[in-house]
């Protein structure tokens, strides 16, 4: 029988090709579920999971609250605005007081890179990572393979550039480790100011010219370029990022082929895509999102069911 | 003890004529019904029914695979995950007579779980349950069949399987003692 190798899900990097594929085929499940009249199933009646969000988030927590909600777990939500960490309260405390009233699963975002893992140490509940600052955000990548599995059956010896910010992007490390563990190529494209050196030292190629990694490619992830975790300026102004990295139209007709084009969200149309590719019928964005509760569906339900309550 | 054959095929093909006329008597033409088969193993029951009804009434009802899963009631109390297996229905359930469908009926949990499920599609006019071996005196549940292949007696350290010649070469019911190997 098959089973998660993990406990909780703090990264990509520390799971398997055979927990992904897990992952993937219960998504499947789940996918019609949430497409059918009734989109709910009493699975997860008895489990209880907290939401911590100690950074902003729209897309993700309403993914993770569906998710949560589909399967019936109870939910209860936090965000660090409104929360007594504001007063001086160490993570620690707070989640432990979370569990103190008897929570069986954590979903946290948190800023600071590998919050999670210390977490994961200290306290006695699942934690599943919705993005710990430039670091991972696991699920994030497992949604954005499945939907390029669905799109062109299969992930391996795919070739998927991605593109933007990949210094700030917790989104790209996470898709470079998931991406390779199923087999994949791929490369990343931006200015060389956010590129991080050394990059190729994960097995990615580094191209500079967006063209050239389009003509590449099999599926582009066009990723936002994250002004709020940018200290200094990376670029002289985003006019000029635009010209040079910003996918249109134009450029995507005159590939070679035919290309996959994903975006994580949110997206700033007419930044790094422009409103007619987003729209296009070569832009798999929305499928993104639906999938992504299919997917939470299922890393919920996995590790839910390692969790042991008789 | 040596397993115990309850069903030989020639058996085994009777039982699955008799179900059949025994569904024709209520469902007539089955415009209005529609069988489903529990997975994993019910779907063959499901698959033979229909094969057959089809040669003696000379239409095709309509038939389903449900998978029961997200509906157990032993969620998180095995060491493994439940893994799931396909749902495949592609008509609608509501307002019709349907026939839940499986290979044995033990303690009835699987059948209660197929019943929550089956309602996640919709409200069917009625619900009936057809089982091709029903293991009497075991039930957990207040769960009775409407149509049965075949009742035994049988002991909780005792093993029923329904074989199929699609997958097990050959249509035959053997009942094995668990402490032997199948």
């Amino acid at each position: 029988m098959k089973n998660l190798s993990v406990n909780h899900l703090l990264g990509i990097k520390q799971l398997t090709e055979d927990d992904i594929q897990l992952i993937f085929e219960t998504a499947d499940s789940f996918k019609k579920i949430i497409n059918r009249p009734i989109k709910k199933v009493p699975t997860l009646r008895d489990i209880t999971i907290a939401n911590l969000f100690f950074e902003n988030s729209t897309r993700t927590r309403l993914s993770f609250e569906l998710a949560e909600k589909r399967l019936s777990a109870d939910v209860v939500n936090f965000s660090a605005a409104s929360s007594s960490v504001k007063k001086g309260e160490t993570l620690i405390d707070t989640v432990n007081n979370i569990l103190a009233m008897k929570v069986d699963m954590v979903v946290m975002r948190h800023p600071n890179p590998g919050a999670h893992v210390f977490l994961s140490k200290h306290i006695d509940a699942t934690i599943i990572n919705a993005g710990d600052g430039t670091h991972e955000h696991p699920t994030q990548a497992l949604l954005d393979s499945y939907s390029i599995r669905e799109k062109l059956g299969d992930v391996t010896g795919k070739k998927v550039v991605i593109v933007g910010d990949i210094k700030h992007s917790r989104v790209a490390l996470s898709n470079i480790y998931a991406l390779q563990k199923q087999g994949a190529e791929v490369m990343v494209c931006g200015p060389a100011t956010l590129i991080p050196k050394y990059i190729e030292k994960l097995g990615v190629k580094v191209e500079y010219n967006l063209k050239k990694a389009l003509n590449w490619c099999d599926v582009a992830n066009m990723l936002r370029i994250q002004l709020e975790r940018q200290d200094i300026k990376y670029f002289p102004t985003q006019r000029e990022y635009v010209l040079q990295y910003g996918l249109t139209k134009e450029i995507l007709d005159n590939l070679d082929k035919e290309i996959v084009v994903m975006h994580p969200g949110p997206i700033n149309r007419g930044v790094e895509i422009t409103s007619d590719v987003a729209d296009s019928k070569q832009s798999i964005i929305l499928n993104q999102v639906e999938n992504g509760v299919a997917v939470r569906m299922a890393v919920i339900y996995l590790l839910a069911s390692k969790i042991k309550r008789y | 003890m040596q397993p115990t054959t309850i069903l030989n095929s020639e058996q085994f093909e009777l039982t699955i004529n008799r179900l059949c006329f025994q569904l024709i008597e209520n469902h007539k033409d089955f415009q209005n019904s529609a069988i489903i088969g529990l997975q994993p193993r019910g779907i063959y029951l499901a698959n033979r029914l229909q094969q057959k009804l089809k040669e003696i009434t000379g239409n095709t009802p309509q038939t389903g695979a449900l998978d029961i899963t997200f509906y157990r009631d032993d969620f998180g109390r095995k060491e493994q995950p439940l893994i799931p297996s396909v749902t495949n229905l592609d008509f609608s359930i509501e307002g019709k007579k349907i026939i839940l469908v499986d290979d044995v009926l033990y303690t009835g949990r699987t059948v209660r779980a197929g019943m929550e499920a089956a309602l996640g599609f919709g409200r069917p006019s009625k619900i009936e349950l057809m089982v091709f071996i029903d293991r009497r005196f075991s039930r957990h549940l207040p769960i009775a069949p409407d149509y049965i292949g075949k009742s035994i007696d049988s002991l909780a350290t005792e093993r029923v399987e329904v074989k199929w010649k699609e997958t097990d070469t050959e249509d035959t019911v053997i009942l094995y003692n668990t402490h032997e190997k199948s």
